[in-house]
Parts: structure tokens; sequence; C-alpha cells
């Protein structure tokens, strides 16, 4: 991914910042200028909490180029809250303690650096959901 | 919109082909096509591919193929649909001459994977998913299919050893393909054997890395019915959209843009699914061979891992996919593919199938994929006795 393209995400990528459509209603992530679900013209800013749970998982073993060195690592198809599914990497758990339906949230993390003088992308990654303490 | 046939077909071995060239593998395609339907000179010529800019570095495949090819001078140009490149190209072939654009064009699959390592490979691929939002996080392609395939088993109960079925049968059926990257039967054994790539999927759930080129020669029908020999008519010609992000989609599982394909196919042809006799399916990973029995009206959404366990997806069952190894066990060139279905197809309907043949078939359908089913074309070809 290149700087411009990263620097134009990064309220998504560090925020989840996404949309909500005004006609229909629905939470949109990622973003997009059109409602998928109606239609409508869909530019009216929403912060999604950053909870959700597990709907689908991978442990990926054969990684693409650019991510070799962090394999294995564990992927997922995450519901929002909200709603909406987004794809990212969990974290912080133990590959043999993920299942779906498991309560998750949202964390930043550095995703991967192109070499010693590149680009360190950082992005959202989800961890199983901490017990908040009272008081 | 007249009546089209397929006039010509040709295809290289899937291989590693460390000695040829993409442009060259290309060019072996198209003039066994060409020699196959007995024309000199299309006046079209479209090249589906999907990674030859990635690869290899080279773009402008329609005038690269053309020039080498001896077709300097006609129409050529790349058509991509991710890893249903070949079966675009095709269809744009087909829009060519039934529009009456012309009267004969020429559709190229080629794909050339092995210039780049499997890691590029890997990474590229993951091209046909959501770039920013799905490859960027690490998700490769396979990685893709494992979040369906492990949804799959969650929500109707499936073990992973239930998918191997569909393996053992592509496999089985590779066996007598000349053309097939892996032609040796494998056991249910091996299949429980094989390492995870990303789990639930491991390598005998997937397609191979490959090179590979497969063309057809398209004609219209009174072009054809002048050249006598057997005729093989493309019925219906068909595609659909779907979102290309998984997360996108409202049921991951159901995949909409292969049914809506599917069905503008089936009604284009006058049939319905039953009538088919042989079904060429996008079996990239065998989740997505469940997903398309299901999605194309075959069995009712959960039920197309019980099809294979039921053994109907054999050549001796109700319903023979992969006829002659399919993605998995032909190989999986992919901007190729969609072509090699369609050539195998022709194969079938003309009972030149080999070891292989389908008794009496008349009725055939290919169906392939771009992304996770973000791109899908079907065509459902009819010989014409």
């Amino acid at each position: 991914m290149s700087i411009p393209s990263y620097w134009r995400s990064r309220q998504q990528r560090l925020a989840l910042v996404g949309e909500v459509c005004p006609t229909c209603e629905a939470k949109l992530f990622p973003p997009r200028d059109v409602c998928p679900h109606c239609g409508g013209p869909a530019k009216t800013r929403f912060d999604f909490c950053g909870r959700g749970a597990i709907y689908s998982f991978s442990q990926v073993n054969a990684a693409p180029a650019g991510f070799e060195a962090y394999a294995p690592y564990m992927v997922a198809l995450v519901a929002l809250d909200e709603g909406p599914l987004l794809t990212a990497q969990l974290t912080d758990v133990d590959p043999e303690d993920v299942y779906i339906g498991m309560p998750v949230e949202m964390v930043t993390r550095q995703m991967r650096q192109e070499g010693e003088q590149g680009l360190i992308h950082y992005n959202y990654k989800f961890r199983p959901l901490l017990e908040r303490v009272q008081g | 919109m007249r009546d089209v046939a397929i006039i010509g077909i040709g295809q290289t071995p899937v291989a590693e082909h460390w000695e040829i060239a993409l442009r060259d593998l290309a060019v072996q395609a198209v003039q066994a096509a060409l020699l196959d339907a007995q024309v000199e000179r299309p006046q079209m010529l479209f090249v589906g591919n999907m990674l030859s800019a990635v690869l290899s570095g080279q773009q402008n495949l329609g005038a690269l193929v053309a020039d080498h090819a001896g077709l300097r001078g006609i129409e050529a140009f790349k058509v991509e649909a991710a890893c249903a490149s070949g079966a675009a190209a095709a269809r744009i072939a087909y829009l060519a001459v039934a529009g009456g654009a012309c009267e004969v064009a020429l559709a190229c699959g080629v794909e050339k994977m092995t210039d780049g390592g499997p890691d590029e490979a890997t990474a590229a691929l993951a091209g046909a998913a959501d770039a920013e939002y799905e490859a960027e996080h690490g998700l490769s392609f396979v990685a893709i299919n494992a979040l369906l395939m492990q949804r799959y088993m969650h929500e109707y109960g499936y073990e992973h050893d239930d998918f191997a079925p569909f393996a053992i049968n592509a496999h089985q059926n590779a066996a007598a393909n000349p053309n097939a990257m892996f032609p040796r039967p494998i056991t249910r054994e091996q299949y429980l054997r094989a390492r995870p790539i990303a789990t639930p999927i491991t390598l005998l759930d997937s397609s191979g890395i490959g090179d590979g080129a497969a063309a057809v020669v398209l004609a219209s029908a009174e072009f054809a019915a002048r050249l006598g020999g057997p005729l093989v008519r493309v019925a219906a010609s068909a595609a659909a959209t779907d979102a290309v992000a998984l997360h996108d989609r409202r049921e991951p599982l159901f995949l909409q843009g292969m049914s809506d394909s599917a069905q503008r196919a089936y009604a284009q042809a006058g049939i319905t699914p039953a009538d088919l006799d042989f079904f060429e399916l996008h079996d990239a990973f065998t989740i997505m061979s469940a997903l398309s029995l299901e999605a194309c009206g075959f069995a009712p959404r959960g039920k197309g891992v019980a099809l294979a366990l039921d053994g109907e997806i054999t050549r001796q069952g109700r319903l023979p996919i992969c006829t002659l190894g399919g993605l998995k066990a032909r190989g999986h060139p992919v901007g190729a593919s969609g072509v090699y279905q369609i050539v195998e197809a022709v194969q079938q309907l003309r009972g030149q199938a080999g070891p292989n043949q389908l008794p009496g078939c008349r009725l055939g359908m290919a169906q392939s994929i771009g992304g996770s089913g973000a791109n899908v074309i079907t065509h459902i070809l009819e010989r014409v006795s």
C-alpha cells in the first residue's frame, strides 16, 4: 500500500471511522459514497465503537509477500456491534482459543514494516474483549 | 443477437513451463485453436489474463499475442476479471460475434504464474480481493476462502474431512487428462494428511500455481454451418457481479453473483439445472465447489457437500463436475482457467474427452469466478446434431 493511499484512509485504519446512511440508517464500514443497501448517498460520518464478535477465522500459514515474517497469524471476519462485517487480524490471543462468536475489541497495532527505512503500517486488529473493572 | 458456435479449441498442458514465455504459451493455444477451426485469421482477439502486469511486467497482451501469433493488424486487447479473465474474454468474443461486429472471434486465456516466486504469486492473487481492506490485512486469497469454509463448517455442521470427495474426484478425473498438472489420483488418507495453508484449507483443498494457455474460436452459426463437422452451440453466455470484499456481502455463504449469473444463463438457454449433463465449476478451493452447487441450484443451502458425499459429482453420478480434473487437478493458471473449462466442455460435447468421455452428453455448463464470488461468468454449451 502506497503512502498516499495509507494517509487518506488513516481515519478508518486508526479510529474505525465509517459512515451512516441518512436514508436507511445502515452503518457502513469501510466507508463508501453510495449506500449498498438503498442506493442513496452516504457521506455522514459514523464512529464505530470497536466491539464485535468473530464471524469466522483462519490461521494463515503461507503468507503473501510482505507478510512472510509475521506468519503464522490469525485473521477473522468480525461482526461489529453496529452491524457490518469487517476483515482484520486477531492479536493477543492463542490460536487454539479462538471460536466463532468470541467477543472481540479493536486495538491499534503495527501490521508490517517495509524494510529498515520503509513505511510502518499501523492498522486495526482485534483482541479478545477485556473485562472492564468497575470503580 | 444471433446464434454463435464454438468451431475451434486449443490448449497447452498446465505445468511449470520454465522454458516457455507468456507470449509463446498464448501463441501455442491460439495456433492449436485456429488449426482445429480450420480458420487462418479471426477478425478479433480477446486475451484473458490477470497477472501479467504484476508477475511479468507485461501489459498490452492483445497486441503482443496477435503479433506473435502471426495475426498482426487484427483488433485485439486484454480482458481482466481476476480469475474469471479467460471466461470474460470468451464472453466478449461471444458478444462480438452475436452482436454482428464480426464473423469469427478468438478468445485466449493465458497465465504465466511461475515468473514470480510463490509468495509473489500469492500476493498478486490477493489482488482479486479488496486491496485496501482485505489484502492490506495480510489475507491471502486462500485465507479469504478459508473464512468461508470455517463459517460453512460451523453453520452446517460439517467436518473438514467431508470436503474430501471434491479433491478426490478432481484428481481422479485428471488422471486421464494429458493436459493436467496433477494427473494422479489421491486417497482420502492423503487428503486428511495434507498440510494446512490457511486453516481449515489445506494443500489438497486448493488448486495449484501453474502456467498455461487455452483458446477458443467463436463464429456465427451461419459461418459454422458452412464448415461442417461437429457443432457446439453457445446456448447461453451470462455474467453477474457481487461485492468484491467478503465483508461487504449480506450473506457471505450464499454467492449471489454466482446465482444471478447462473439464473441468467438458464433463462437464456431455456433450461433448468436438471437438464445439464455436466458442470465444469470453479473448484479453486473445495469450499467453492460446495458453494457453486448451492448457488447454481443443484443443492439446497448447506447441502453442496452432501451432494459430493453421496457420490453425485463423479462421472457416474447425477451431476458430473470437473470432468477432466477441474481447477484443482488440471491446474489453475488463473486467467486461463475460464477458457480451459470451455475447451473441456467442448471436448465432452464433441465426444473427444478420451477415457473420461461422458456417454451421450448434450448440454454442459462452465462457470468461472473472479475473486471470492465477485465476478461470475457462465456459459452453457449444447451439442447440435
